[in-house]
């Protein structure tokens, strides 16, 4: 379709696509979003790595690539390492990377490859200082094997082995602070982001390709599959899980904290509301969402404090 | 051509390999140190920093990740390389699969060493033939020289059929033994090796390309045939590299299998690395007590020498296969190879496999003539007693 120019002028979402229709996302998946906006934002001359994980599929099965960028699929647990790999060559052979007309070297990877079996090679390439982007889409669980646990699994969520039943459900950790561990290792850029905020995201990817060094974004990727929600929902979870604090958005830059403005001005929503439109939560009691409320909040006080004293 | 006047320099098997490294003009290393490997990654990073060698160097956080991280490096373009030993090349594992899968000529050496527990830094060959199904090539040096030559030869013969090759090397025999080695002027070396030109680049955007994406029962099996092609390939690439590096160098490495003595033999030691220089010693001085022995060093042992291996069989009516490794509720991994190749040819010597050295055990040239008595003795007695002999075991 073509977009007139005076709506053109208005849009801060680059109109060009690089993601094809034709993927085989499944219905109101955020991951395929996310990926149509990396490349919405970095355009053609992008590497992409993607490990095992739902996006394997999606970017289509042999001879298809539903990527107008360059992809290398790549083992599980590899993602930070592989990108460091090319990044090196990159390099090695005087090609430009990142800055405003560099290569972009992004690695895409899922919760599971990134908090859990790959967050060594993931620390490797932080503390290493590659000129690369490692973008972890957050669907809270592992969707391509059939919606198992992560370590980023929130607290009462159902999944198929932390099941609900007589017993209670079984996932009794609260969610690991993946971006926190990120932190830590003081790169230059690290971010939150949310499908439900593509402007935002796409300021974010931008703003990594400007600055030399690592970044990491942690995008926020609704997956109804694995959610047990509507499809026609997932933006509107993706919105809740801002507004109620449970997903702030917010930047790290060089040592300071940033809060992006989506994300609640006063009071948080109640968590309830993200809770219910999703199935996942059904086995939780009134004492579980307390429990699950408490520690949005608290976390959320702790960023708030974070951005005063490091704004 | 310039004419070739070697640079003779005394070094250990690691340094020959890094030397190797930059005169190959690698340009990306990703490497975790394991010993006995370590002095070799410990002299590329010396090159680098003396402004001797421009190379990426990369500082991985495991063996994984330098093997991921080669693997990304060789996808991008690079010539990459890495080096490791015994309990990092088993971490590797899943990503050797990865290289060769996706077809990328990565080069690395490979520091024989024992599989713990118990620990043990010494030589053993079961850590690279722990790796033999996972679409690399090996070479196995028998000296600081062939270390050297090794990994230039591969990254040529990786570099034409694009799968990844592995040069072998002993623990301390050769990593940390120094020998003089000759070395080739870089502008030979530049000849002999230009610089790669990819199967596929990630950094040309002219179209966009897929790399490793799923593949259905309908596609994988082509996949998988390609790369056993590949390596039916590589065998004549080997050779004519081999060849070529001869006409060059003065050193030819055109057969697969390095024979000596084997036409009026009636039987040959076979082996691998660094136990067969041993074993050429004592085959010369037998000969002089009038022994009728040869030897067959096999120096690539994926792809297999075959054809090589069944002309030898023809002219001999024994085999003894001296294995420094071992696979476990079977037999030593040459000998059971060496065997099956043989089974649907007429050609039958007698094979005795003798399992020597383990774990660094002294392997002498004392013990070789002990073996070639025992062999005489089954050859004379025309039947085996035992298949397998775990020779100077203590009991
Ligand atoms: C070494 C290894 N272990 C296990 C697997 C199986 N596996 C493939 S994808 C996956 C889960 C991926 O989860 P995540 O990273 O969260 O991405 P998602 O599928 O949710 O998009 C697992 C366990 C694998 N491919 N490799
Ligand atoms: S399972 Fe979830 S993450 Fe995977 S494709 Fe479907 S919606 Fe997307």
């Amino acid at each position: 379709m073509e977009i007139p120019e005076s709506i053109k002028k208005r849009l801060t979402i680059p109109a060009e696509e690089h993601f094809f229709a034709g993927h085989t996302a499944c219905q109101g998946c955020g991951a395929s979003l996310g990926l149509r906006y990396v490349l919405k934002a970095y355009g053609k001359k992008t590497i992409v790595v993607i490990p095992a994980c739902c996006s394997t599929i999606i970017a289509g099965a042999w001879p298809y690539n539903t990527l107008d960028a360059n992809l290398f699929h790549t083992a599980f647990e590899t993602t930070g390492a592989v990108i460091s790999g090319i990044e090196a060559a990159l390099k090695a052979r005087g090609i430009k990377v990142k800055g405003e007309d560099g290569v972009m070297v992004v690695g895409w990877a899922g919760d599971g490859g990134t908090a859990d079996i790959g967050l060594q090679a993931l620390s490797g390439f932080l503390e290493r200082g590659h000129d690369a982007v490692y973008i972890m889409y957050d669907n809270e669980a592992y969707m391509n094997t059939g919606i198992q646990r992560s370590s980023s699994t929130p607290y009462g969520a159902w999944t198929t082995n932390t099941p609900g039943g007589k017993m209670h459900f079984l996932e009794k950790r609260h969610k690991k602070k993946v971006i926190d561990i990120v932190i830590a290792h003081e790169v230059p850029y690290a971010a939150t982001a949310s499908v439900a905020f593509p402007e935002d995201f796409i300021r974010k990817l931008k703003k990594a390709r400007k600055i030399p060094g690592p970044s990491f974004i942690q995008l926020f990727s609704p997956c109804p599959t694995g959610w047990r929600s509507p499809t026609d929902k997932s933006i509107e979870i993706a919105r809740l899980a801002v507004q109620t604090a449970y997903f702030p958005l917010f930047e790290y830059e060089n040592g300071k904290y940033k809060i992006n403005m989506p994300s609640p001005k006063k009071e948080p929503k109640p968590i309830e509301e993200f809770l219910k439109l999703q199935g996942r939560f059904k086995y939780m009691t009134r004492e579980d969402i307390e429990n699950l409320q408490a520690w949005v909040l608290r976390e959320w006080e702790k960023l708030k404090k974070l951005a005063e004293v490091f704004g | 051509m310039a004419e070739y006047k070697p640079i003779r320099k005394v070094v250990s098997g690691n340094y020959a390999a890094a030397y190797a490294v930059k005169h190959a003009r690698v340009q990306v290393v990703a490497a975790y140190p394991i010993t006995p490997q370590t002095s070799i990654i410990e002299k590329i990073a010396e090159f680098i920093a003396n402004g001797e060698a421009d190379i990426q160097y990369v500082p991985v956080e495991s063996e994984h990740s330098a093997m991921a991280a080669s693997i990304g490096a060789s996808a991008a373009g690079a010539r990459a390389f890495t080096a490791t030993s015994a309990q990092g090349l088993a971490l590797m594992h899943e990503m050797l699969h990865w290289a060769s899968g996706a077809r990328l000529p990565v080069v690395m050496v490979n520091v024989n060493r024992a599989m713990a527990p118990p620990w043990s830094v010494w030589d053993d060959q079961t850590d690279s033939l722990a790796q033999r199904d996972t679409g690399w090539m090996q070479f196995y040096a028998e000296n600081n020289q062939e270390v050297y030559d090794g990994v230039l030869m591969s990254f040529k013969v990786a570099e034409t059929v694009n799968v990844p090759a592995m040069v072998i090397e002993s623990a301390f025999i050769l990593s940390h033994t120094y020998d003089v080695v000759e070395m080739i002027p870089q502008e030979l070396v530049d000849e002999f090796l230009p610089p790669r030109k990819p199967l596929y680049d990630l950094a040309d955007f002219s179209r966009a390309i897929s790399v490793g994406a799923l593949a259905t029962p309908n596609d994988y099996y082509e996949f998988r045939y390609k790369l056993a092609k590949a390596m039916e390939d590589a065998k004549k690439v080997i050779k004519d590299v081999g060849k070529e590096f001869g006409e060059r160098f003065g050193r030819d490495y055109s057969e697969m299998i390095e024979k000596g003595y084997v036409d009026d033999a009636d039987f040959v030691f076979m082996g691998m690395g660094s136990l067969m220089g041993t074993v050429k010693e004592a085959v010369d001085l037998l000969r002089k007590e009038g022994y009728k022995v040869g030897y067959a060093k096999v120096r690539w042992f994926r792809p297999f020498p075959k054809e090589e291996l069944l002309e030898i069989a023809e002219s001999v009516k024994g085999i003894a296969v001296l294995d420094r490794n071992f696979s476990f509720g079977q037999e030593g991994i040459l000998f059971n190879e060496a065997k099956g190749v043989l089974y649907n040819t007429s050609a039958r010597p007698i094979m005795k496999n003798y399992i020597v050295g383990l774990g660094g055990r002294d392997f002498t040239v004392p013990d070789v003539k002990a073996i070639a008595e025992d062999m005489k003795r089954v050859i004379e007695a025309g039947k085996l007693d035992r298949e397998v002999e775990w020779y100077h075991l203590k009991r």
